[in-house]
């Protein structure tokens, strides 16, 4: 049998993960309830004060955030693995990083964006103030991929294991300190009137960077894995 | 096959890893430890008290070699990694998981002694600042390493994938300490530099230098020793590791 087009590949796996996501289309909001309720508790031990809500607001919605992103990453190749459709990638004779690159996008878009979607309403639980709100919006729209693809080579390492959710953490979160330094230094940079263009632009190349270079190292991440 | 590949694998391969090891370990802890006494002696009793810091500042001595091994215990661990990711090579692969639970060691000294030592300067055990922060992201660097290495039952694939993210982590290390100085700082710049004359006096500078001449030797023998434990349980099965086993289980009789 011929292999079909590369291209024709990536579509499928997009097209499959987008439907296999659209069946349980109720999982979807699990890590957005996870947010709002981690952002609840803010309040909840700090005190109800605005003033004080209002100077760690960015810092705490970026770090939900990135809470609910790291337990979404399970999800990533779990079921794929179960089912053996993940070997299935592995052997195929298209580029796997081109593959995998597909389905963390899919995840990506499916996981990350509807979070960036309440991260306003996030902040205005906290009292961020509006004009730091786009500044919000731009930090997490260039820090969540780069959260997922750093994400993606971790999970590849875990993939194999049973109850990898703490170790995973454990392996994940060094790598996002970068990341969150940055994110959350534009938006406070914001806040407090200084310019916030350098942070961003750093984070932004290391997005490029890691477009290129995550899913190559997330396929040599599964090939170990899965020998 | 030339002499030098020829040397290469005959050194690299386990049985005689293992003898020449164990020839090296207890040089390597002897000189270890003598170099170390005569650092601590020449840090502790001969080199003058600091004009500002007093008798405090000698913690020095312990801590700024303990943070050079753990820095460099990484370098080793990664640049054995590589090693074994590229080339397959078994010994590689247990060198590099033999160094990561002694560079953590390292570090977390160097976090113990720095907060011993900011108390009376700064006036607080820990603050948040860039070389703080990143000698603990380093140390959960290192904790990855052998959580993820632990955690699979395949040895030699334990090794593969914990050594695979050892080599992610030191990509991540110059960004991290990039990131978190642009953050924050409050901790003294490098005093002692390779290139151009160093901000320290001659009297302080040799034992500090003695004193991490120490720990490299004790960390190469810390190392030759766990890698000698590794290979045994790794080739466990082997000729010539029954032959060590009942020539071991003789001597005991």
């Amino acid at each position: 049998m011929r292999p079909g087009s590369t291209s024709s590949a990536c579509a499928a796996v997009i097209r499959r993960d987008l439907t296999l996501i659209w069946r349980r289309r109720g999982d979807a909001l699990n890590p957005i309830l996870f947010a709002l309720m981690v952002i609840a508790l803010f309040p909840l031990a700090l005190g109800p004060e605005p003033e004080q809500l209002r100077r760690i607001a960015a810092g705490v919605v970026f770090v939900a955030l990135l809470l609910a992103g790291l337990l979404a990453l399970d999800t990533l190749f779990r079921s794929d693995y179960e089912d053996g459709s993940l070997e299935q990638l592995v052997l195929s004779p298209h580029p796997l990083s081109l593959l995998l690159g597909c389905k963390v996008a899919v995840h990506w878009l499916t996981t990350a964006l509807p979070l960036i979607a309440v991260a306003p309403l996030l902040g205005e639980l906290l009292h961020l103030p509006g004009d730091v709100r786009g500044v919000l919006v731009l930090a997490l729209l260039l820090a969540t991929p780069l959260l997922s693809l750093i994400g993606a080579v971790c999970v590849a390492l875990t993939v194999g294991m049973h109850r990898s959710g703490m170790l995973l953490a454990l392996l994940v979160l060094p790598l996002y300190v970068p990341v969150l330094i940055f994110g959350a230094g534009a938006c406070n940079a914001a806040q407090t009137g200084l310019p916030f263009l350098a942070p961003l632009l750093w984070l932004a190349a290391a997005l490029v960077l890691a477009l290129v270079l995550a899913p190559l190292a997330c396929a040599a991440a599964l090939r170990i894995s899965l020998s | 096959m030339n002499a030098l590949t020829l040397w290469f694998h005959k050194t690299g391969s386990p049985p005689t890893f293992y003898r020449i090891a164990g020839v090296l370990v207890p040089w390597c802890y002897g000189i270890g430890l003598v170099l170390g006494l005569v650092g601590l002696y020449g840090g502790l009793v001969a080199a003058p008290r600091d004009y500002q810091q007093g008798d405090a500042y000698r913690i020095i001595f312990v801590h700024v070699p303990c943070a050079w091994m753990g820095l460099f215990a990484y370098f080793f661990m990664a640049a054995n990694a590589f090693v074994a990711l590229v080339w397959r090579i078994k010994l590689s692969e247990i060198l590099a998981m033999a160094s990561a639970p002694i560079g953590a060691a390292f570090t977390f000294i160097t976090l113990v002694t720095g907060s011993l030592w900011g108390k009376p300067m700064w006036g607080t055990w820990w603050t948040w600042d860039a070389r703080l922060t990143s000698e603990l992201v380093l140390l959960f660097l290192y904790l990855g390493v052998m959580g993820l290495y632990a955690a699979i039952e395949d040895r030699r694939q334990a090794a593969r994938a914990a050594g695979f993210l050892a080599l992610i982590g030191i990509v991540n290390l110059p960004i991290v300490h990039f990131s978190v100085n642009w953050w924050n700082t409050l901790h003294q710049g490098s005093t002692v530099r390779l290139i151009g004359p160093s901000k320290i006096d001659p009297a302080m500078i040799w034992p500090l230098l003695t004193m991490a001449l120490a720990t490299h030797v004790w960390f190469f023998g810390s190392v030759l020793a766990r890698t000698r434990t590794g290979l045994l349980e790794l080739d466990a099965g082997k000729d010539w590791v029954r032959r060590i086993a009942l020539a071991e289980g003789a001597r005991r009789d």
